[in-house]
């Protein structure tokens, strides 16, 4: 790999088994023409940097080669949202990917990455550096709703302040904390005090909104059985009226970031990402680091290893969607209902195979750089049938589930056209997912910027248009038919595959070292939306920067668009249809 | 008739007649029966409460992380522990005796996770499920990570487990109904992290930094981190 494109703005190259896949790693391969080697060159996929250089003018102050994005450019300070305007407006870069803001020896960065909904491939980043000594930029808040929450987040995890920013404050420690735990002067051991603030109490707010109108304050969570964990909503209410509501998040924020920067690359990193999205999505997650280490390192996993991935990762789906459709009918039900009980019965299946194959329940850490861990149990062709009952069984579940649900008159009323999200708000948030695809944003990454087996296997991506609670749910039970398709193919894959040529890891060195100050971001697509992750190297075996691009952090974002001015009674159920998982939300 | 059959018939009687007259038929359990003529047990009252306290649990519906969904799992169909008279999940803390506990507990949860264990009305019990309850687990090195719910709150069970399968969290249920049933409790005493007044606490460097930001009589709870395990 060289050094001034340590990664190749392709996806990543093992996973594609066309011609022009292998072309982008090895020159050896026969069929490479100069044609088609020029064909990984940035421009032809539709980002020119040099036209995007001109449209940025003198914002910029150099361009950037480390990260692995089309093109990469340095930009001052006090032009970021100038910057991110032009391109948004006039290049089309219409996604918010992610926000990483990292300390240097000698500044602080900030990192936008910036995405097309239309075409993820391409890809622009906005590296903002700032001083040590006063390391203020420009928010992109105005120009990206989105990035309201990332920039606190980088505000308050690593300490870079943001002129300009409507709302700058901790956003997943307490307030009262001292100190930027991943700036490089952070002390550890220092003590924190945390408060049991007194804001909470609803009747004093109650008694102090008296005077001027009638709303109401009541607190939702930190313990709700609503909440589907540990989150908290400040909501005021007018009547029964949802006037304002404020997610307060950080009720599970667990250091996610530092336990894997203090992880080496080949083996203690991958345990970590099963507890993202801890409901059984657990090998999704997996992929999402599997995706960027092996682009970072330039490994290529072996195809039979990565219909092995395709497979289990989308049994991984089903399991997720049905927790969220069995917890979404408990919130619009209120109680533990046949629907839960179907879902958990219908999970249960899933997990045995699961366990079957990886050998846990949840946590699987069945992945490794390069491929996976091992093959298929033991009998094999009973394995197969296993899986192929479990297939066979589940159009007549999904049948159950939209009798009781979706052909449900009760659930319509009370799902069709509450939680509306159209569809530019959607965007304007950074949402992915069965969300996005709720509200008709045709984008799923599986299809959009290939990894895995997928492009070689036949399915659809599921889009709704009704925007709202109802078309979010539809989108998961739909969804679960896809995956079946996908599993179905796979596994028929996997039964003819010659004995010989099964390879289930790729041959990757003991240590991995990247090289120094390579810098990656990938992204693929998780049970709840984009999944990414950055990471910045430099040269040991364990990464310098790690962040995780949460897909639920996003989407989370979006509630009080979705809940002010309705009841009460739907923003639960608004809260359910985005769901959310606040192992990764806080992370 | 044979004098057997006027024994028995003559015990018929007097079962009857204790049972006193007006008691619906559907109350006349085999149990019942199989006491005979003496319908009494003789045991001590605190055994009989504690028998009792066992065998008909109310957990609280609570919910952290990972474990959680194992725990959900617990409750649902398949190994459904209300089997074990331990399986109504019960939404707030005031109607439950038993709170599991199945996540992470980090810096800014804690004290309101003490505040639910508050809220329990005695006696109540606590069993900790998975690792990060037990040291913090995974992430035990992490900045924010409370290292185990011990430090917060007394802790009957722990099962430990990364996530436990519902088998070892029922297993553990059964144990902490064992040692309910032998009027067995975990003893509560001062942890490491107490909730208390911000006034309370003694002034160093630390507080008086946020003096100005915190009211004297706020509750706090101060993270030690460098004394944590
Ligand atoms: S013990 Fe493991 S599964 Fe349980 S909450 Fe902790 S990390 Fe998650």
């Amino acid at each position: 790999m060289s050094t001034d494109r340590p990664d190749d703005s392709e996806s990543e190259s093992e996973s594609e088994p066309e011609p022009d896949g292998d072309v982008e790693r090895e020159a050896a391969v026969p069929e490479t023409d100069p044609e088609v080697q020029r064909a990984r060159a940035p421009a032809t996929r539709g980002v020119d940097p040099d036209r995007l250089e001109r449209l940025l003018g003198d914002a910029v102050l150099r361009r950037d080669d480390q990260i692995n994005a089309d093109a990469a450019f340095e930009v001052r300070p006090d032009a970021v949202q100038d910057s991110l305007e032009t391109l948004k407006r006039r290049a089309g870069f219409d996604h918010l990917s992610c926000v990483t803001a990292q300390e240097y020896a000698d500044r602080y960065e900030s990192i936008y990455h910036l995405k097309k909904y239309a075409d993820p491939t391409q890809e622009v980043s906005i590296v903002v550096p700032t001083s040590r000594r006063d390391p203020t930029s420009e928010s992109a808040e105005p120009v990206f709703r989105t990035a309201d929450w990332h920039e606190r987040e980088a505000y308050d995890l690593v300490g870079v302040e943001y002129e300009d920013h409507p709302d700058l404050r901790r956003i997943l420690l307490p307030e009262t904390w001292q100190g930027h735990p991943l700036s490089r002067d952070y002390d550890r051991d220092r003590p924190q005090i945390v408060t049991l603030d007194e804001h909470a109490n609803p009747l004093k707010e109650d008694h102090e909104a008296e005077a001027d109108d009638s709303t109401m304050f009541v607190n939702i969570g930190p313990h709700h059985p609503a909440t589907h964990g540990v989150l908290h909503l400040k909501t005021t209410l007018d009547g029964e009226q949802v006037a304002d509501v404020e997610p307060d998040i950080g009720y599970l924020h667990r250091c996610e970031e530092q336990m894997a920067q203090l992880g080496t690359y080949r083996h203690q990193i991958m345990p970590y990402p099963d507890r993202w999205d801890y409901v059984s999505a657990g090998l999704l997650n997996e992929w999402a680091y599997a995706r960027a280490v092996e682009d970072m390192a330039d490994v290529e996993v072996p195809d039979y290893a990565q219909v092995i991935r395709t497979m289990s990762a989308e049994l991984c789906r089903i399991a997720a969607h049905m927790l969220a459709v069995g917890t979404f009918a408990l919130d619009v039900y209120g109680d533990f209902t046949a629907i839960f009980m179907y879902a958990v019965r219908d999970r249960e299946r899933v997990q045995n195979l699961l366990e079957d194959l990886t050998g846990q329940r949840l946590m699987f850490n069945y992945f490794r750089v390069g491929g996976v861990v091992w093959d298929l149990p033991e009998d094999r062709q009973a394995y197969v049938e296993t899986v192929r009952d479990f297939l066979e069984e589940l159009p007549q579940a999904l049948e159950e589930y939209h009798d009781l649900l979706t052909g449900n008159e009760i659930f319509q009323l009370r799902c069709v056209d509450t939680g509306v999200l159209p569809p530019e708000t959607a965007k304007e948030y950074g949402a992915t997912g069965p969300v996005a695809r709720g509200s008709g944003v045709d984008y799923d990454l599986r299809r959009d910027d290939p990894y895995g087996y997928y492009d070689e296997l036949d399915w659809d991506v599921v889009t709704e248009d009704g925007c709202d609670n109802y078309a979010r749910v539809l989108v998961r039970l739909r969804e679960v038919e896809q995956s079946a398709r996908i599993v179905e193919q796979c596994v028929d894959l996997l039964e003819g595959w010659p004995a010989a040529d099964r390879e289930v890891q790729a041959n990757v060195p003991r240590t991995l070292k990247p090289e120094k100050d390579a810098e990656v971001y990938r992204a693929v697509e998780a049970a709840k939306g984009e999944l990414g992750v950055y990471m910045r190297s430099d040269g040991t075996d364990k990464p310098a920067r790690f962040k995780v691009r949460s897909p639920c952090f996003s989407n989370l974002q979006t509630l009080p668009e979705l809940a002010e001015g309705e009841y009460v009674a739907d923003l639960v159920a608004s809260l359910g249809s985005l769901d959310i998982v606040l192992g990764e939300v806080d992370r | 008739m044979s004098t057997d059959d006027d024994d028995v018939n003559a015990a018929t009687k007097t079962r009857e007649a204790r049972r006193g007259r007006g008691v619906d038929d559907r109350f006349n359990s085999k149990l019942r029966e199989a006491f005979g003529s003496t319908p009494f047990i003789l045991t001590k009252f605190d055994q009989f409460m504690n028998w009792v306290r066992g065998s008909s649990m109310f957990m609280l519906q609570f919910g952290i992380a990972c474990c959680s969904i194992e725990m959900m799992h617990t409750y649902a169909v398949k190994h459904d522990l209300d089997r074990f008279g331990a399986g109504v999940p019960r939404a707030s803390p005031r109607q439950a005796d038993v709170i599991v506990v199945p996540g992470t507990v980090v810096s800014k949860f804690a004290p309101r996770m003490k505040r639910i264990y508050d809220q329990m009305p005695e006696p109540k019990f606590v069993v900790s499920m998975g690792s990060c309850t037990v040291s913090g687990g995974p992430f035990q090195q992490g900045y924010n990570v409370v290292k185990g719910a011990e430090e917060v709150i007394p802790v009957d069970i722990h099962v430990p487990g990364c996530p436990p399968r519902p088998e070892a969290l029922v297993y553990g249920v059964a144990k902490l109904q064992e040692r309910i049933t032998n009027g067995e409790s975990s003893p509560v005493t001062v942890k490491p992290y107490e909730l208390e007044q911000f006034g309370d606490l003694e002034r160093d460097e630390v507080v008086e930094q946020l003096a100005e930001e915190i009211d004297e009589d706020t509750l706090v709870m101060r993270y030690d981190w460098a004394g944590s395990p």
